[in-house]
C-alpha cells in the first residue's frame, strides 16, 4: 500500500495498492476489470512481490493491462500469453509471472497455449475474465457466450446447433495433471469480491510454493455490449452465467490443499 | 580447435550453444529436426532451457517471451513452421527485443516436400510478417560458415535489439563436413541483463515491452524508428563472397547451396575460356545492391541462379537498373541444379550477349 502520513494510535487499514499506477483506465463505466486488476495489485502488494514480478497483457479489453499494474509488463499476441509466460518463467524462475487474459484470448485464439501450459504444469498463475462476449471489438459472440445469448455475430441468439457450446475452462484445466490449483469465482457481489481475492492469492501462493500451474477464472459482466445498466449487468450474469458457469474449485491439488490448509 | 565431423543441423544448436544461448523452443519439422533434438539433450546438460513447445506458434511467442525477459534465446523451424511464425516474428520486430531463427528450407509451397529448396528467400527479405521492417537474413553456404553465422546472428541481434534469421536449405541442414566449433563462451548471468529487460521492476520505474501504439503519430514513430534502424543497419552490415570477379566479362548471383555449386561452375567455365565470376550474397537482407550495381558496369550479363522459380533475381534486377541484361535460371520442388545444367545456361547468355554487341 502507498505510504501515507498516519496519526498516532492510528492504523492505515486502506489505501492504493504499490503495484497499480495512477494511471485512469480507460475500461466503460460498471466493467469489472479495474476491480479485477486492484485485486490482483493487492495481492502482489500483500505478498510483498511487486517488484518481481513479470506479467503478460492479452489482446482484448485488457490489452493496456500494462499501463495500471505497476510491475514489468509484455503485452502478447492474441492468445499468446501463456507461451510467452511459459519462457519467461523458465528463464526467471525466481520471478512471479503472471497473464491476465479475457475469455476471447484464451478459450478461442489461444486455447492450445493455455491447455499445453496447464497440462505441462507451468509455474505461473493466469487471471481469466469471462464476461461472455467479445468486448473490444464491439459484442460478438465469445467462446463463452451461452446459449441463446444475443451478439453482434449471433444476432438471433448462440444456436448451439451451429456454433457449438460455451466453453468451460475451468472444468477443461481442472481435469489436467500439471495443474495445481483451478477455479471459477465471480465478482458480482461482494462476497463474491472477497472470495476471488482470497482465490488470486492462493493462486499466487500456490506458484511461488513452485506447485504447478494456477488460474482464477472469474465471471465478470460487459454492461456496454450486454446493452445493460452496471447494475442490470451484475443480475444478469447472477441468473444466467453462474447456472452455466458454476462457481468453485475445479482442481486442488495436495500441495495446495496443504497450503491452503495451513493459513 | 581441431575440426570435427558435423552434420549442419546438430551443428546450428551446438554453435549456439557455444554462443551463449539460455532456451530453445522448437517443434519438430523436417528437415531440421535435428537442431531440436541435439538442444533436447545437450542444453540441460548445461542447465539451461530446452522446451518442445505444442506448435511454431506457441515456439515463436516463447521466444518473443524470453527475449522480452532479456534471455539469449532462438528457435529453429523449417518453411511451414516458419510461416506459422510470422505473427510472432512481426510482433518481436515491432517490440524490438533480440532473437534468432532458423529456417532449413523445404520444397513448397504448401506442405510441399522435405528436399532442399530456397523458396523462402520472399519471405525471409520480403515478408517476414505484417507491417514494415526487415529482419537481418543470412544464408551460409557450408556448415562452417553455418556455425560462424549462428555465433554472428545472436551478436547482431544484440547490438541491433533485432530479429536474425539464418536461411539455409535441406541440404546445408542434413550434410556433414569437416568443420571448427568456436570455444565456449559463458553464458549472460540474469543480474547483467539489458536495462530494457522484464526483470522485475526493483527501484525503477516498471519496464513496458509491447508492439501497441494506438495513435497514429506514436506508431508511425516507432516505424521511423525502426527504419532509422535498418538503414543503420544496410549501412554496417552487409556481407557478401565474391570468387574471379576482378577480370569478368559475366556474372553469376546465387546464394547458399547454389552459391557453392556456382563455384564448381565459374571453375569449369574458365577451363572453357568463358570469364566468369560469382558473388554470392551472405546477407540476403541487406542485400550488396551497391556492390552487384558496380559489377553490372563492368559485365556484360549476369546469370542468377536459385532453387525456386526466380525471387532473389528480383533483387539483382533491383540494383542493375537495366545496365546489363539479367537473365534466371532455377529449379524448385527439391531439385538441386548441378554445373551441368547451369554451365549450358551461361554458355547461353554468353550467346546472348555476344549477339547484342554484333547488333551494337
Amino acid at each position: 500500500m502507498a505510504s501515507v502520513d498516519i496519526p498516532a494510535g492510528m492504523e492505515q487499514v486502506y489505501g492504493y495498492p504499490e503495484s497499480l499506477t495512477p494511471a485512469y483506465t480507460h475500461y466503460c463505466p460498471g466493467c469489472t476489470h479495474g476491480l479485477i486488476h486492484r485485486l490482483v495489485a493487492e495481492v502482489l502488494d500483500e505478498l510483498g512481490v511487486r517488484e518481481d514480478t513479470i506479467g503478460i497483457a492479452p489482446v482484448g479489453c485488457s490489452v493496456l493491462a500494462y499501463y495500471y499494474f505497476n510491475v514489468d509488463m509484455a503485452e502478447a499476441a492474441h492468445g499468446r500469453a501463456p507461451a510467452m509466460a511459459t519462457a519467461i518463467k523458465r528463464v526467471s524462475p525466481d520471478k512471479v509471472v503472471f497473464t491476465y487474459q479475457g475469455d476471447g484470448d484464451l478459450a478461442s485464439i489461444g486455447i492450445a497455449e493455455i491447455v499445453y501450459s496447464a497440462n505441462r504444469g507451468e509455474m505461473f498463475t493466469t487471471i481469466f475474465v469471462n464476461n461472455a462476449i467479445y468486448g473490444m471489438t464491439g459484442g460478438q459472440m465469445a467462446p463463452t457466450t451461452l446459449p441463446g445469448q444475443v451478439t453482434t455475430s449471433s444476432p438471433i441468439g448462440r444456436d448451439v446447433e451451429t456454433a457449438g457450446f460455451p466453453m468451460r475452462m475451468a472444468e477443461l484445466l481442472g481435469g489436467l495433471p500439471g495443474s495445481a490449483y483451478i477455479t471459477r469465482q465471480a465478482v458480482l457481489d461482494v462476497p463474491g469480491i472477497r472470495r476471488t481475492k482470497k482465490a488470486i492469492k492462493l493462486a499466487f501462493q500456490a506458484q511461488l510454493a513452485g506447485l504447478g500451474f494456477s488460474m482464477v477464472e472469474i465471471l465478470s459482466t460487459c454492461s456496454t455490449n450486454w446493452h445493460l445498466t452496471p447494475v442490470g449487468a451484475l443480475d444478469w450474469a447472477k441468473e444466467n452465467m453462474i447456472p452455466y458457469f458454476p462457481l468453485g474449485d475445479t482442481k486442488v491439488s495436495d500441495g495446495v490443499r496443504a497450503l491452503k490448509e495451513g493459513k | 580447435m581441431t575440426k570435427e565431423l558435423w552434420e549442419g543441423n546438430a551443428a546450428i544448436a551446438e554453435a549456439a550453444i557455444r554462443a551463449g544461448v539460455e532456451a530453445f523452443f522448437g517443434y519438430p519439422i523436417t528437415p531440421q529436426t535435428e537442431v531440436l533434438e541435439h538442444f533436447s539433450k545437450r542444453l540441460p546438460e548445461e542447465g539451461r532451457v530446452f522446451l518442445q513447445a505444442e506448435s511454431e506458434v506457441a515456439s515463436i511467442n516463447m521466444v518473443y517471451g524470453a527475449a522480452c525477459a532479456g534471455a539469449r534465446v532462438m528457435t529453429s523451424s523449417s518453411s511451414p513452421g516458419v510461416s506459422l511464425m510470422q505473427e510472432g516474428i512481426s510482433y518481436i520486430a515491432c517490440s524490438e527485443v533480440p532473437a534468432v531463427v532458423t529456417n532449413i528450407m523445404r520444397g513448397g509451397p504448401g506442405l510441399g516436400n522435405v528436399q532442399p529448396a530456397q523458396g523462402d528467400y520472399f519471405q525471409a527479405v520480403k515478408s517476414a510478417g505484417h507491417g514494415d521492417y526487415h529482419m537481418i537474413a543470412l544464408a551460409p553456404a557450408s556448415v562452417q560458415e553455418t556455425i560462424d553465422m549462428v555465433v554472428l546472428a545472436f551478436d547482431l541481434a544484440d547490438k541491433y535489439r533485432t530479429l536474425v534469421i539464418i536461411v539455409a536449405d535441406g541440404s546445408i541442414g542434413q550434410m556433414m563436413e569437416p568443420a571448427e566449433m568456436p570455444p565456449m563462451r559463458p553464458v549472460r548471468p540474469p543480474e547483467e541483463r539489458a536495462s530494457w529487460a522484464l526483470t522485475g521492476a526493483k527501484g525503477r520505474e516498471h519496464n513496458i515491452i509491447t508492439s501497441l501504439y494506438l495513435g497514429a503519430e506514436a506508431m508511425e514513430a516507432v516505424n521511423l524508428r525502426l527504419q532509422a534502424k535498418l538503414r543503420e543497419i544496410e549501412k554496417n552490415e552487409v556481407r557478401w563472397k565474391e570468387h574471379n570477379t576482378e577480370d569478368a566479362d559475366l556474372l553469376l548471383v546465387a546464394f547458399g547451396t547454389m552459391g557453392r555449386v556456382c563455384q564448381t561452375v565459374v571453375r569449369e567455365a574458365r577451363e572453357q575460356g568463358i570469364k566468369v565470376g560469382l558473388l554470392r550474397p551472405i546477407t540476403l537482407w541487406p542485400f550488396p545492391s551497391d556492390r552487384i550495381t558496380e559489377l553490372a558496369g563492368q559485365v556484360k550479363g549476369i546469370l542468377t541462379v536459385e532453387m525456386n522459380a526466380g525471387q532473389m533475381v528480383e533483387d539483382v534486377r533491383l540494383a542493375v537498373e537495366g545496365a546489363c541484361p539479367v537473365q534466371f535460371y532455377g529449379r524448385t520442388g527439391g531439385i538441386v541444379p548441378l554445373p551441368d545444367d547451369i554451365l549450358p545456361e551461361l554458355k547461353k547468355l554468353a550467346a546472348d550477349v555476344a549477339g547484342s554487341k554484333e547488333v551494337e
